[in-house]
């Protein structure tokens, strides 16, 4: 029994590191930038949906509705004005970049909602459903089936639609894509509108179960670890790499000393690079040069 | 007026000046020809029109309309397609997704038409359709790389090394496909080859480029017997009177 307690409640907590690691990995694909202010952008979800719903009042559906809205316009927003006129500057560079917009989001978050810790109002909070034993929280089906959904709307969009499919192709060759007329700068700007809602999504998803405040975008290095495992480059490998990062965590919290639980996203990264450092999809191919 | 007009176009890598001063012009209707050897500039030609660099001097004018500086998928989507050297598909797309990616600016019904008749221009690739791109052998990407251009309809076509790395028969293949294309659909063809012998039979008029300029320009027929062509391109020389060629006597166009 307390082991399927344990894989619960590690699926639900991997489910978010998934989302954020997915995050990672879409720009990553696209324009070839890490993007380290991803938890941060989670945390600006977070918050922009706890202004909606508990301030507000919006209705829970139009408040979360509204949040993915925002947030997709602040991805653009960013790309256009930070991340464009970076396109050809060093790695370095860009990554200094993106390291210090998760600081200015932060010190935002802190001016703008105070650093107290927040409770995010959910229809679905504190529900339970008790399966022989086995407590599962409503916050916790939410995560996993919110973020299957998800994943399943993001396959459909990048497997079938026209946008999805020159997406795919402007990653897998970014000069012929923009030969053949996909305005290439566009959707760079639309993979981080997607990117930054997908945080916002995971952002609304964990706020019923860990409380908002500006810190809680560190757990993006946790995912940013999940993404790698995964294979950095792959969106299945993303949410597997997360899920694998969660689950351990909640088995090392219980069965390993205090301090493992923490640590342990890391270890398995380190793991992972040892025995496997492609990841477990491996879609990274030789540069060309 | 020409379709296509370059004007004094000097273009840079860096430090190093690939073009120096190049003015040429497409005519419509018609199959131009750029020769020259490696490192002439040939390809950095094709990438100054269709904007991938820009120029640091000089005028790219495409139907009267000013175009250096233009991102590249603007200038596509006004009528140029352009088939870069060694083919550049997407790999992990379907030949059929590439197809209808070349089709991506446009937002017609004609689409799948236009799929059909590159099948029919290339029939391997509809045994394919469904294949990834990466899976083509050379030629087949070659093939798929000058169907997605043609799914642009452009009004102009750059096509960049085609035989590279082709077996004879291919190369023949290829060039009865672009003198079809330029055929049926009156299309503007400015080809970069290096295998003069295919570009000088199925051009119309042809520019010779060595390091960075244009050094000779004459019609297709002219250039297959000017003596320097049949030298350097075409691999035809006459013995000299003592049967060895002097060194001395060898032209520069420098």
């Amino acid at each position: 029994m307390e082991i399927l307690q344990l894989l619960i409640s590690g699926i639900s907590q991997g489910c978010v590191y998934g989302l954020i690691a997915l995050g990672f990995v879409l720009i990553y694909k696209a324009t070839e930038m890490v993007n380290f202010a991803q938890g941060d952008l989670m945390m600006m979800g977070a918050f922009f949906a706890y202004t909606y719903a508990n301030v507000l009042e919006f209705p829970f559906v139009i408040a979360v509705l509204a949040t993915i809205a925002t947030m997709a316009l602040i991805g653009v927003i960013t790309e256009r004005l930070l991340l464009r006129p970076m396109i050809g500057e060093p790695h370095f560079s860009v990554l200094m970049l993106t390291i210090g917009l998760g600081f200015i989001l932060r010190a935002i978050a802190g001016a703008s909602w105070g650093n107290e810790p927040r409770s995010l109002n959910t229809p679905y909070a504190g529900g339970v459903i008790d399966l022989n034993g086995v407590i599962l929280g409503y916050e916790n089906l939410v995560i996993m089936i919110g973020t299957a959904l998800l994943c399943a709307l993001l396959y459909c969009f990048f497997r079938f639609t026209r946008l999805g499919i020159a997406m795919q192709a402007a990653s897998q060759n970014q000069l012929a894509a923009f030969y053949v007329g996909i305005p290439v700068k566009r959707i760079y700007a639309i993979v981080w509108g997607i990117s930054a809602s997908i945080s916002a999504v995971a952002g609304i998803l964990v706020a019923p179960v860990s409380l908002i405040d500006p810190q809680m975008g560190f757990i993006g290095i946790k995912a940013f670890a999940a993404a790698i495992v995964g294979g950095f480059g792959s969106l299945p490998g993303a949410i597997l790499g997360g899920l694998l990062i969660g689950v351990v965590e909640q088995f090392a919290g219980l069965y390993l000393p205090t301090g493992f639980s923490d640590v342990s996203a890391y270890i398995i990264l380190l793991i992972m690079l040892l025995i496997r450092p492609q990841g477990i999809f491996a879609t990274m191919q030789q540069k060309k040069v | 007026m020409a379709l296509l007009e370059l004007t004094n176009i000097e273009t840079y890598y860096g430090p190093i000046m690939a073009i120096r001063g190049i003015s040429l012009n497409v005519e419509a209707g018609r199959i131009s020809v750029l020769l020259g050897a490696n490192g002439a500039g040939k390809t950095t030609v094709l990438k100054t029109i269709s904007g991938a660099m820009e120029p640091q001097k000089g005028r790219v004018t495409f139907n009267g309309e000013s175009i250096q500086g233009y991102d590249p998928d603007r200038v596509a989507r006004l009528g140029i397609g352009h088939v870069p050297e060694g083919r550049e598909v997407f790999p992990f797309l379907s030949v059929e997704e590439n197809l209808q990616m070349g089709a991506f600016s446009r937002n017609d019904p004609d689409i799948a038409q236009d799929i059909e008749r590159v099948f029919d221009y290339f029939p391997v690739l509809k045994d394919k359709a469904r294949q990834q791109a990466a899976y083509l052998s050379g030629g087949q990407q070659q093939m798929l790389a000058i169907g997605r251009a043609l799914m642009l309809r452009p009004t102009l076509m750059l096509l960049d090394e085609p035989s590279l790395g082709l077996s004879p028969r291919l190369v023949s293949e290829i060039a009865d496909i672009i003198v079809r294309v330029n055929d049926e659909q009156r299309m503007t063809i400015l080809l970069v080859e290096q295998n003069a012998r295919m570009a000088l039979d199925i051009g119309h008029y042809g520019y010779v480029m060595e390091v960075g300029r244009i050094v000779m320009e004459d019609t297709c027929e002219k250039l297959k017997s000017a003596t320097d062509i049949q030298e350097f391109y075409l691999g035809i020389r006459d013995e000299g009177v003592r049967g060895r060629r002097r060194w001395k006597q060898r032209k520069t166009w420098r």
